[in-house]
């Protein structure tokens, strides 16, 4: 149940990923469409987290390669954002959430440069998007989890790129503002940029996606909302059925076996 | 007393010298220190500096003369083979990081002793003062070395200041650096680089044994008194700097003495108090205002018990013994009677032959508390819907925070009801 798009944003062939030589993500085969909301959606231990990080470049995939507006990643970064699990960096860091969101605009500025006045404009106007206009200048470890996770929503924003990766960004965000925030990221959308968000919530993923990939060590489906979210396919992403996989990969990881070697 | 007014009349060329290379180094050293310190890498900087010393010895081997570059570039060659060697050993292995810290410090260190030892006994001519590298000695920072010591210092600042928002950045979210392409290898590389160098400007001064605690030290001394990076890194420089000049000072007059102890000495005092009394953080603040909080209670409880036992006699200016005031609440004596003493100087009350009783003043405050605590129970009531009999404990918490503006809204909102959940009349002060 892969559907494949021509003229796809984002595009992996055959990634293979492993940590320890044992493999997560095996054989991921997938196009997406370009100005669509995408909700990323599987058990703990999927390999969410993991697709997205190797589509970022930040782990090293053993395998396939992943091209993203149809260009390595690295020529295309600036048009690039990626939103990190909320728990990947130490919030006592002394910084505001000003300061934080005005990292989003570092990728425009390049090195050396300090961000000028306009780019304190664009971070202002992404803190008032989600919401968080009366803790400007509050540091970050004074806010509660919902909020800090509001931050690297604004920081993303503020990076002002044409594809998101969002990995949970809503987990432990309020429902009205996750229905405020996913009502712009659709705003967005309707203006051509893409937007991957990684999604727990079942109930809740019909409403906002109109793209879905199901995912469980193994590209379990790729497709509209209507086509994907079926009880048959859920079944198969949160069922049982996958524990021989990960058997395979406790095996690859104990012995010394080859795992398929870089391209 | 005398050495002190010659030492900072700073008349003599010499002392102005060593304090200015002393101050350099430590506030550089711990302007790079707060980058490690943030990015949680202190023991790293330690293993850094134990392990420069075998690269001293080797340099003076070879030059068999103290020559600064020879000695800076030893000392930077070996700081760097242990990083590498503490990466390789981590990622290759299944040693963890803080093993193979500690391994590569004790290790390299050992081999230092050794070739110092083997120094000393071989009769090389200059080799006296070879062992201040252990423990330092500020005073012998003069001419070349001072020149030497002092560029690398100021190299050190300048890339700070060229590369902050980029250190920044890798210190908070190395991913979303990567991310957006910042080049997150070479920026690493360079904060190794520049750990290494800072180690290394200390060497003469400080020592190697004791450099980490310069590189870190004002660092969290400094993150007890700021939420702000730039501040951080200006209270840092600061503290630093205060430690290099005592340890100037103690150089001077005590030549033999070493100088590294003095200086760390003097930055862990300054740590300690930053501890314990920084405002906002430091636990001695936090203390007090938990203790101001407390006897605030304490003291507006008193009020408003004497003011319901009032109400109950319809007398709210007869004398009350301390008897009577425990029968109606429980209060532990001690508390009950300091409390009391400080509610009279406040002027809240009057004491007359062990009995105490209302000013007006005192009146009007019980009243505003009582009525807090029976308007927020209707509150609610009315409006969480909270059963009666569930109000009390909450009213009694918050009747304590809410302010004048708070208490207006309150009112206007139940628009000034008369009863309370209880029944009870809620006093207004007209
Ligand atoms: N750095 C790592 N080293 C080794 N194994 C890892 C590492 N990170 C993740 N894994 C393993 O890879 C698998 C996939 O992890 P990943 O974080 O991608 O899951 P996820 O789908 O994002 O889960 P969650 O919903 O809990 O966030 C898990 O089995 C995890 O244990
Ligand atoms: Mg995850």
């Amino acid at each position: 149940m892969v559907h494949q798009v021509e003229d796809a944003v984002l595009e992996i062939h055959d990634l293979t990923v492993t940590y320890n030589k044992k493999p997560v993500l095996w054989d991921i085969d997938l196009t997406l469409p370009k100005g669509s909301i995408i909700g990323i959606i599987g058990p703990n231990g999927a390999g969410k987290s993991t697709l997205i990080k190797s589509i970022m470049g930040l782990v090293p995939n053993s395998s396939g390669y992943i091209k993203v507006f149809d260009k390595e990643l690295n020529k295309v970064r600036n048009k690039v954002s990626y939103v990190p699990q909320k728990e990947s960096v130490d919030w006592d860091f002394p910084a505001s959430v000003l300061d934080v969101v005005l990292m989003g605009r570092y990728s425009k500025l390049g090195l050396f440069k300090r961000p000028r006045k306009a780019d304190r404009e664009v971070a202002l106007d992404c803190i008032r998007k989600v919401g968080m206009e009366q803790f400007l200048n509050r540091q970050i470890s004074q806010l509660s989890g919902g909020q800090q996770q509001r931050v690297f929503i604004a920081r993303a924003l503020a990076q002002e790129a044409d594809i998101y990766f969002m990995d949970e960004p809503f987990a432990g965000v309020d429902a009205a503002t996750e229905r405020a925030i996913i009502t712009m990221l659709r705003e967005m959308t309707e203006k051509g940029k893409t937007v991957i968000v990684i999604h727990h919530d079942l109930q809740s993923a019909s409403e906002y996606f109109n793209w879905i990939v199901l995912l469980n060590m193994r590209l379990v489906a790729s497709g509209p909302t209507a086509l994907t979210l079926t009880p048959e396919l859920l079944q198969e992403t949160y069922g049982g059925k996958l524990t021989l996989l990960a058997e395979v990969g406790n095996l690859m990881e104990k012995g010394e076996f080859p795992t398929r070697d870089k391209r | 007393m005398e050495n002190l007014l010659e030492f900072f009349s700073f008349a003599d060329p010499n002392i102005r010298y060593v304090t200015l290379g002393s101050v350099l180094l430590c506030s550089s050293a711990a302007i790079v220190g707060c980058f490690i310190f943030l990015k949680k890498k202190a023991l790293v900087g330690d293993a850094v500096a134990h392990s420069v010393l075998p690269g001293v010895c080797l340099a003076f081997i070879i030059a068999e003369n103290k020559n600064p570059v020879l000695l800076v570039a030893g000392a930077f060659l070996t700081g760097w083979i242990s990083l590498v060697a503490i990466d390789y050993i981590t990622a290759k292995s299944k040693i963890k990081e803080d093993t193979a810290i500690g391994l590569i410090l004790s290790v390299f260190f050992g081999i230092g002793i050794l070739m110092l030892t083997w120094i000393q006994g071989s009769g090389i001519a200059a080799q006296s003062g070879l062992d201040h590298f252990l423990f330092g000695k500020a005073a012998s920072l003069i001419g070349q070395d001072l020149i030497v010591f002092g560029t690398v210092s100021i190299i050190l600042l300048a890339v700070v200041f060229l590369l902050f928002k980029e250190l920044t950045l890798i210190s908070f979210d190395g991913a979303f650096a990567q991310s957006i392409g910042f080049p997150v290898r070479g920026l690493e590389l360079i904060l190794t680089t520049l750990t290494v160098l800072a180690v290394v400007t200390g060497i003469q001064a400080i020592g190697v044994v004791l450099m980490a605690a310069i590189l870190v030290t004002p660092a969290a001394a400094a993150k007890f008194w700021t939420d702000k990076l730039k501040v951080m890194i200006i209270l840092a420089a600061c503290f630093g700097a205060v430690s290099g000049v005592t340890g100037a000072y103690i150089s001077y007059i005590a030549p033999s003495m070493p100088t590294g102890p003095w200086i760390v000495m003097i930055i862990s005092i300054i740590a300690l108090v930053s501890f314990f009394f920084a405002p906002k953080k430091g636990i001695v603040n936090r203390l007090i205002e938990k203790r101001r909080i407390q006897n605030q209670i304490t003291e507006e409880n008193i009020l408003k018990l004497l003011f319901n036992i009032g109400e109950a006699d319809e007398d709210y200016f007869k004398a009350r013994t301390i008897k009577d005031i425990i029968q109606r609440r429980p209060f532990h004596v001690s508390v009950l009677k300091s409390g009391l003493s400080r509610l009279k100087n406040q002027g809240f009350l009057e004491k007359e032959n062990g009995y105490w009783k209302f000013t007006e003043a005192g009146k009007t405050k019980g009243q505003r508390m009582v009525k807090l605590h029976r308007l927020w129970e209707l509150y609610l009531t009315e409006y969480l819907k909270i059963a009666p009999d569930h109000v009390h404990e909450d009213a009694e918490t918050i009747e304590h925070i809410i302010t004048p503006e708070l208490e207006k809204r309150l009112e206007e909102k139940l628009q000034y009801p008369k009863l309370d959940p209880h029944k009870s009349e809620i006093p207004y002060n007209n």
